[in-house]
């Protein structure tokens, strides 16, 4: 008999040389990962480093280019939602998958109801709950609807249902985006219980102190690949934040003009707060200047341009532009003093897609095409044809459908709205959201065009690249604030991810 | 940039003549379907009297079916317009019996008619707008009210017209002598009514602000809303010009049949919803034309004609008109759908 050899940890789950791309881009190239029965695996990295690509594969919702699965040592194949529920695998999102009108036994059971006869036997519904729940260690009202409950506890009955299904693996992407401090506690309370109980869980998260309070090991991808994995305690959050960002700026970014003359401000926002979103927010824009906003999901970046720009209400605070304060009752107020938005989602937000790409563009400025009451095509058709040349909108017709566009062309029909009738300040939210890498540059020169014609840029976006490349000053926000304000040059990827996620000194 | 907007102008023309294509493609079949019913009805179905009398009979589903079209691009829906004409009919019904100089009653009973028709869309309009209620739920509430209070207004019997000028609007001619070269006493002004409606409707919603923001915001509200347009307002001016169109086809209805009835506009809510469906409207909106509604009332009103000439019993006329409903937004289905495969 040889020496006893300590079995090699065989994981439960294993992918080796996963890759996927869309078109125009390489969402994951040949990742490893893989998952112990029992741990808490923490999986970090940037916007677009692959975690939602990988996340999806994992669960069945879409297959992978290439590459192997491997679960218990065998390789599977993941090919519906389904199979993925089969193998064990469970994924909590981050936008819950219940039931609102259902009660929580329902939820937890669904698609799995005890019957007795043709009727579903409640009290066995009700027991196999309650027996879940207990494993869980969590108490719930098993009876009462699901929309009555608050968010955390919304996110006990998902994991109740994962458990219910045997699951051997549970994601969470950013399970703790949405709960205060409290909960996350007891959030961590449980996943020590599922873990002990040999259930592993794999914590999707930008927030390093969770990370290093629940994970066993930490990997890290970035740009699509993976970067490596280790034992939590090997590692401080500064290394992690450096492996995440570890690269060198990608150059495709245009020379900013200076730093224009700062004397008057174009906009300027004074205790800007919207009970929930955004808190004592003041900040100044001058013409000429891109001001950058970063922050982590939810930090409130999207909410400040919405009530700048009228689309949601302000109940405190104050829009000034060029020093008179605004009124804002809604967007057409903003849109007649000259503000613009240029919303994060363009299809559910920006555009008609059902309409001409010409009937967009001139949608905020009608009246001046109308005269004596008759909209005059022709016009409309002269100037959108110049705006169309001149941003370079790739289509075979302005009178084709906006449906019909790249997104990269979708997303130029949308600054032409508010080309048409100058804006004086322009808001982006995420310019350059699913677009290939050639359209980005070509928004980037866009909005360094605007900037030299004195425009204000006001430019939220949760690529760190982008914000880093393309702002004169770079705002960060964390929980409704801006928590720092940096100036030209100062702001690193590592910095800013600190303000952003609360670990700077 | 010349080249650009001369591509424009072509893509335009394409565009124009692809509806031109495809309106000649109908009027020949229709054509093809004309003539055959006329053999079969030994000619009686194309005689000038005849296609008068269908003119005639679709005048009223046609003016309800052109301010439903304004709400269904908009995405809602007006299920009140049947009760309205009830309601707007006894109201000026009553306003002529209680008025003593002709003239002015006419002139009275045309404005309570419409301008209460327009109230009730306002009505309909405002919960849509300021809660965000379903128009299903609003009109529904409006089609059971209007037509309790026309019950409630006439004790439910009908209320007699004697007023002759009014009654000329739903049975008078106009232009005698052009009719007497074709062989017609004269254009019924029902028919005149209906076209002046049908065109004014087209220039509203084809050339106007008002009617591009229709399309708009049935084409995606948000994105509307936060293009600067006052969603608000559009909305409660289609459901109003819905309700006074409502009582504009009341008057015509009222006129030809002498008497303000309570009982009178039952269904027609759903006879121009079909009209507005088979013209080729989207129920999920943002999509539809003036023209495609009145070709859909005018399709409906040829199919009772054609149907009553060959004698088809009552009952089986209503099954022929639901299966033709339902193949033509079938038929339209899937030619958008052979489009978009291309």
């Amino acid at each position: 008999m040889t020496d006893a050899v300590a079995p090699a940890v065989t994981p439960y789950l294993a992918m080796h040389g996963v890759s996927k791309s869309y078109p125009g881009v390489q969402a994951l190239s040949g990742v490893d990962f893989d998952v112990r029965a029992g741990e808490v695996h923490a999986l970090v990295g940037e916007n677009g480093a692959g975690k939602s690509t990988l996340v999806k594969i994992l669960a069945g919702a879409i297959q992978a280019d290439s590459g192997e699965i491997d679960i218990e040592g065998k390789p599977v194949h993941l090919s519906s939602p389904k199979a993925a529920e089969e193998r064990g695998i469970a994924v909590i999102y981050q936008e819950f998958n219940l039931v609102p009108s259902l009660n929580v036994a329902e939820n937890v059971m669904l698609g799995r109801e005890p019957v007795k006869g043709l009727a579903v036997d409640r009290p066995a519904l009700r027991a196999q709950t309650l027996a879940v729940l207990e494993r869980l260690g969590v108490e719930l009202p098993i009876v009462a609807e699901v929309r009555t409950l608050a968010v955390a506890q919304q996110q006990m009955v998902e994991i109740a249902k994962a458990l219910s299904v045997n699951a051997r693996v549970i994601i969470m992407d950013e399970p703790s985006a949405a709960l205060t401090q409290d909960e996350v506690g007891r959030l961590f309370e449980i996943i020590r219980t599922l873990t002990k109980q040999g259930v592993a869980v794999v914590y999707i998260s930008h927030r390093m102190d969770e990370i290093f309070t629940i994970a066993d090991r930490i990997t890290v991808f970035r740009d699509g690949r993976y970067v490596e994995t280790g034992d939590a305690k090997n590692y401080t959050p500064d290394d992690i934040i450096r492996l995440m960002v570890g690269r060198t700026l990608d150059a495709h970014f245009p020379t900013l003009p200076p730093d224009p003359p700062r004397d008057k401000p174009q906009l300027s926002v004074r205790g800007a707060t919207s009970p929930g979103r955004i808190d004592d927010v003041s900040l100044d824009v001058y013409p000429g200047e891109i001001l950058g906003i970063a922050g982590l999901v939810g930090a409130g970046r999207t909410s400040l341009l919405r009530a700048i720009c009228g689309a949601d209400p302000l109940p405190k605070g104050e829009v000034r532009l060029e020093g008179s304060p605004l009124r804002l009752r809604g967007p057409h107020d903003a849109i007649a003093a000259g503000l613009a938005l240029v919303t994060e989602d363009r299809k559910s937000q920006g555009l008609v897609l059902g309409m001409s790409v010409r009937e967009n563009v001139t949608l905020p400025h009608l009246e001046l095409f109308t005269h004596n009451g008759r909209v005059d095509r022709r016009e409309e058709i002269s100037a959108v044809a110049k705006l169309a040349a001149e941003l370079r909108i790739r289509t075979p017709s302005i009178e084709q459908l906006a449906r019909n566009l790249s997104g990269g062309n979708q997303q130029k029909v949308v600054l032409a709205k508010w080309l048409l009738e100058k804006a004086k300040v322009i808001c982006f939210d995420e310019p350059t959201r699913g677009i290939d890498v050639g359209a980005k540059a070509e928004i980037y020169e866009l909005m360094v065009g605007l900037c030299r014609g004195g425009a204000s840029i006001i430019m939220a976006s949760s690529e760190l690249p982008e914000v880093l490349g393309m702002s004169m000053r770079l705002a960060v926000m964390r929980q409704g604030r801006i928590v720092h304000v940096f100036a030209r040059g100062e702001a690193t990827q590592e910095s800013v991810i600190r303000f952003a996620t609360g670990t700077a000194a | 940039m010349a080249q650009a907007a001369a591509a424009a102008g072509d893509a335009l023309k394409r565009k124009g003549r692809a509806s031109l294509y495809r309106i000649v493609g109908i009027i020949v079949g229709l054509v093809v379907l004309l003539v055959a019913v006329n053999v079969a009805t030994h000619g009686d179905f194309l005689a000038p009297g005849n296609v008068l009398n269908i003119l005639r009979q679709i005048a009223v589903n046609a003016i309800l079916a052109t301010g439903q079209t304004f709400v269904i691009i908009t995405a809602g829906i007006d299920l009140s317009v049947g009760s309205l004409v009830a309601l707007t009919g006894v109201l000026m019904a009553g306003t002529l019996a209680g008025i003593h100089t002709p003239w002015l009653a006419v002139l009275v009973a045309i404005v309570v008619g419409i301008a209460v028709g327009g109230g009730a869309g306002a009505i309909n309009g405002t919960p849509v707008v300021k809660f965000g209620l379903p128009p299903f739920i609003t009109t529904l509430a409006m089609m059971l009210m209007a037509r309790g209070v026309a019950f409630m207004f006439t004790n439910g019997a009908p209320i007699e017209i004697d007023n002759a000028g009014f009654n000329d609007l739903g049975s008078g001619l106009l232009l005698p002598t052009l009719g007497r070269l074709v062989h017609i006493p004269g254009i019924p002004v029902p028919i005149v009514i209906m076209v002046a409606v049908v065109v004014a409707a087209s220039f509203v919603l084809g050339q106007t602000r008002f009617g591009r923001y229709v399309y708009a915001i049935g084409g995606n509200e948000e994105a509307a809303r936060l293009s600067g347009i006052a969603v608000g307002r559009v909305k409660l001016g289609v459901y109003i010009i819905s309700g006074a169109l409502a009582g504009l086809a009341s008057l015509l209805l009222a006129a030809r049949l002498n008497s303000g009835i309570p009982q009178s506009g039952l269904g027609y809510e759903l006879q121009s919803i079909a009209a507005v469906v088979v013209g080729g409207t989207s129920l999920m909106g943002g999509r539809g034309s003036i023209g495609g509604t009145f070709v859909g009332a005018l399709l409906i009103g040829v199919l009772y004609n054609v149907m009553n000439l060959l004698n088809v019993q009552s009952y089986a006329q209503e099954v022929v008109l639901g299966a033709v409903i339902l193949v033509a937004v079938l038929l339209d289905e899937l030619r958008k759908r052979y489009l978009a495969a291309r």
